[in-house]
């Protein structure tokens, strides 16, 4: 594993998802959240998951992201920045990041480097989705069934 | 320097701490939603880190199933997150948290 | 000989790579991953120039006049005149534009259709990069489209531009679900996505005559003819270029873009235009296989680029032959008709492997594919929505 690439990839993404926690303008933030998760692809494709990092990539740049930005515009009234920030927030993330980091640090069996493993195929993890996982295939097969009619049902406005 | 799985989980504690941050001091609806989607890709990326460090391979991969499962449920949850705001912003005609308060006592 | 000769290119680049023999193994992969770059840039741009040029005469010879003919012999130099007239035209932006916005969604949309370039196979052994999950990065990187075109449509601050923007999504989006469900049957057949196995899946020829190729199945011809109309749309071609419509849009979402980046919009559309089709020549068409055993001598790539080179000239023709469709017609005709015929071929593509893969496989799938094409036209049925045709003369 690079480690000069494991900077680049995670300065871009914090930067990216720092960028979209604090823009005023809507349209910046949205469109730097869509940056943060390429960086995370990234970190994937270094982790060796391939898969899993184009799947992030089609879902939340392609998907998510554009449903985030039109969103956003149905819902402005020519208010192009968000009000009102609030302080307080800040203090509790870093409390958060700094309890986190303690306790990672603190466990000594966490400083171990990567070792050599047989690259993931994306034939392992289609098996895998067949053959143990297919209870959790068909349930989110369902869930997202009905998130797609729910969601439609919420937004669709009645006929008078 | 080769990273170890502490800095990756640094790396994701600090990615949950940013997407906490947007969730809690952001008063427009849509982008507390964006901050919890960051939540939810920080806690991705630690399961893939630690199927990644682990010391013996799993078959199947769970650390990867259990991420690729994630994603398709923060999708699900984004759509039907944005959907209600919309439908909230219909009937208020505002998506500042501040202001959606009609149930307070 | 023959041999030689089609693997002259990848010969080739291990004769250049030998030159960097002593230095160490990071430097030589990056010179190999730049030469494979900067040959695939140096290929498709000349491509686009040449089809660029090529459209307009085609598309003049189909309405009965000659196309540019003045600039080179047969007007072929067209190209560097069109360059030189982009190149120095003002670049103008809006004054109350996002700059950052407006400057990088043409980059965003170039960058993501060249992206999709590498994972095609050119030839035997020519594919500029070989990910495990080949098909999958097409998708992933060619549906960042979608949004670059949303930031060009709101960075320009401009209604038209802003309508063109939504129209243009709401049809690359509608149809990206049928375009994506019409690879499945051919991904599920070979058990891989992997662009180089899904070519060398295709590459065995019945009585030596006919080949494998996935287009003559049933449900490979379904999901061909599928995967086309699909591939016309997300490149917003007419007859779905309702984003780009001139008379009624303007332009669209590159309204408020002049010169250099007009011209970027431009080179990703037909870059576009080339992936889609490139991925339809690897997944239906055999790739770079050769149609006869006996036509092997040639090489890989060319028969690549001849296949390639059908498909763009069946996307010109169909742009010259017919008219503009409306956005709802567009709409209609994706979640109506193609969703359900996509899921069909999916289905005739499981009958055809279990009931085993030849005549009665392919008899098989074609009923299913049949059966379900009638019922849908006639549930669909829509001769009786348009009224009695009245005709008024001036009087």
């Amino acid at each position: 594993m690079n480690g000069a690439a494991f900077i680049v990839i995670s300065i871009l993404t914090l930067a990216a998802a720092l960028a979209a926690a604090t823009l005023r303008k809507l349209m910046h933030a949205a469109l730097s959240f869509a940056v943060a998760f390429v960086g995370i692809a990234a970190f994937f494709f270094l982790l060796g998951a391939e898969f899993v990092g184009l799947a992030l990539v089609f879902i939340y740049i392609g998907a998510v992201a554009v449903l985030i930005v039109f969103t956003i515009l149905l819902t402005r009234r020519d208010i192009e920045k968000d009000r009102g920030f609030n302080w307080s927030g800040v203090i509790i993330a870093v409390a958060v990041f700094c309890g986190l980091t303690w306790a990672i640090l603190k466990t000594a069996s966490l400083s171990i480097v990567a070792p050599h493993i047989r690259a993931l195929t994306v034939k392992r993890i289609g098996e895998a989705l067949m053959t143990s996982y297919v209870w959790p295939l068909q349930c989110i097969g369902l869930l997202l069934t009905a998130a797609l009619i729910g969601a439609l049902v919420l937004v669709m406005e009645e006929k008078r | 320097m080769t990273p170890t799985l502490q800095i990756f989980l640094i790396v994701s504690a600090a990615l949950f701490s940013i997407g906490l941050l947007a969730a809690l001091s952001r008063r427009h609806a849509i982008f507390i939603l964006i901050g919890i989607e960051m939540m939810l890709a920080a806690a991705n990326l630690n399961f893939i880190a630690f199927w990644r460090f682990a010391p013996k391979p799993h078959q199947p991969p769970v650390g990867v199933m259990l991420a690729l499962f994630s994603i398709a449920i923060s999708a699900a949850e984004a759509a039907v997150g944005l959907a209600m705001v919309i439908v909230a912003y219909r009937h208020y005609r505002t998506t500042n948290v501040d202001q959606l308060d009609q149930l307070k006592g | 000989m023959s041999k030689s000769i089609d693997q002259v290119f990848p010969n080739a680049k291990q004769w250049l790579l030998s030159w960097l023999a002593g230095s160490p193994s990071w430097a030589i992969q990056v010179v190999s991953i730049l030469t494979n770059i900067f040959a695939l840039l140096a290929v498709f741009l000349t491509l686009f120039a040449l089809i660029s040029v090529l459209e307009r005469k085609i598309l003049a010879r189909i309405q009965n006049r000659y196309g540019p003919n003045r600039v080179g012999p047969f007007g072929l130099f067209q190209p560097i005149a069109d360059g030189i007239k982009m190149l120095i035209k003002e670049d103008i932006v809006p004054a109350r534009a996002d700059k950052i916005v407006h400057f990088l969604a043409p980059v965003l949309i170039a960058a993501t259709a060249i992206l999709t370039l590498g994972v095609i196979p050119y030839g035997r052994n020519m594919t500029p990069f070989t990910i495990d999950g080949g098909i999958l990065f097409f998708f992933a990187v060619g549906s960042a489209t979608e949004l670059a075109v949303f930031m060009a449509g709101w960075g320009s601050n401009n209604k038209f531009s802003m309508l063109g923007a939504m129209r243009a999504i709401a049809q690359m989006f509608s149809y990206e679900l049928p375009l994506i469900i019409t690879v499945l049957p051919v991904v599920m057949v070979v058990g891989s996505l992997t662009p180089d196995r899904i070519v060398a899946a295709q590459a065995e020829y019945t009585f030596g005559l006919v080949p494998r190729w996935f287009v003559f199945t049933p449900w490979g011809a379904a999901a061909f003819i599928l995967f086309f109309v699909s591939g016309l749309v997300e490149s917003n071609r007419t007859p779905f270029d309702v984003p780009e419509g001139e008379s009624e849009i303007v332009a669209g979402h590159m309204t408020e873009y002049s010169g250099f980046k007009y011209a970027t919009f431009f080179m990703a559309e037909y870059i576009g235009m080339f992936a889609i089709s490139g991925l339809g020549v690897t997944l239906f068409l055999g790739g770079w296989h050769a149609p006869a055993r006996v036509l092997e001598i040639i090489p890989s790539y060319v028969w690549f680029f001849v296949k390639l080179s059908v498909l763009l000239f069946v996307y010109i023709w169909v742009r010259g032959t017919l008219p503009r469709t409306r956005i709802d017609q567009i709409m209609n005709v994706a979640w109506k008709f193609m969703l359900p015929m996509a899921f069909t071929c999916i289905i005739a593509a499981a009958v055809w492997h279990y009931a085993g893969r030849g005549l009665r496989g392919w008899l098989w799938s074609l009923l299913v594919i049949v059966i379900v094409y009638t019922a849908l036209s006639i549930l669909l049925d829509t001769r009786r929505k348009f009224a009695q045709r009245v005709y008024r003369f001036a009087e």
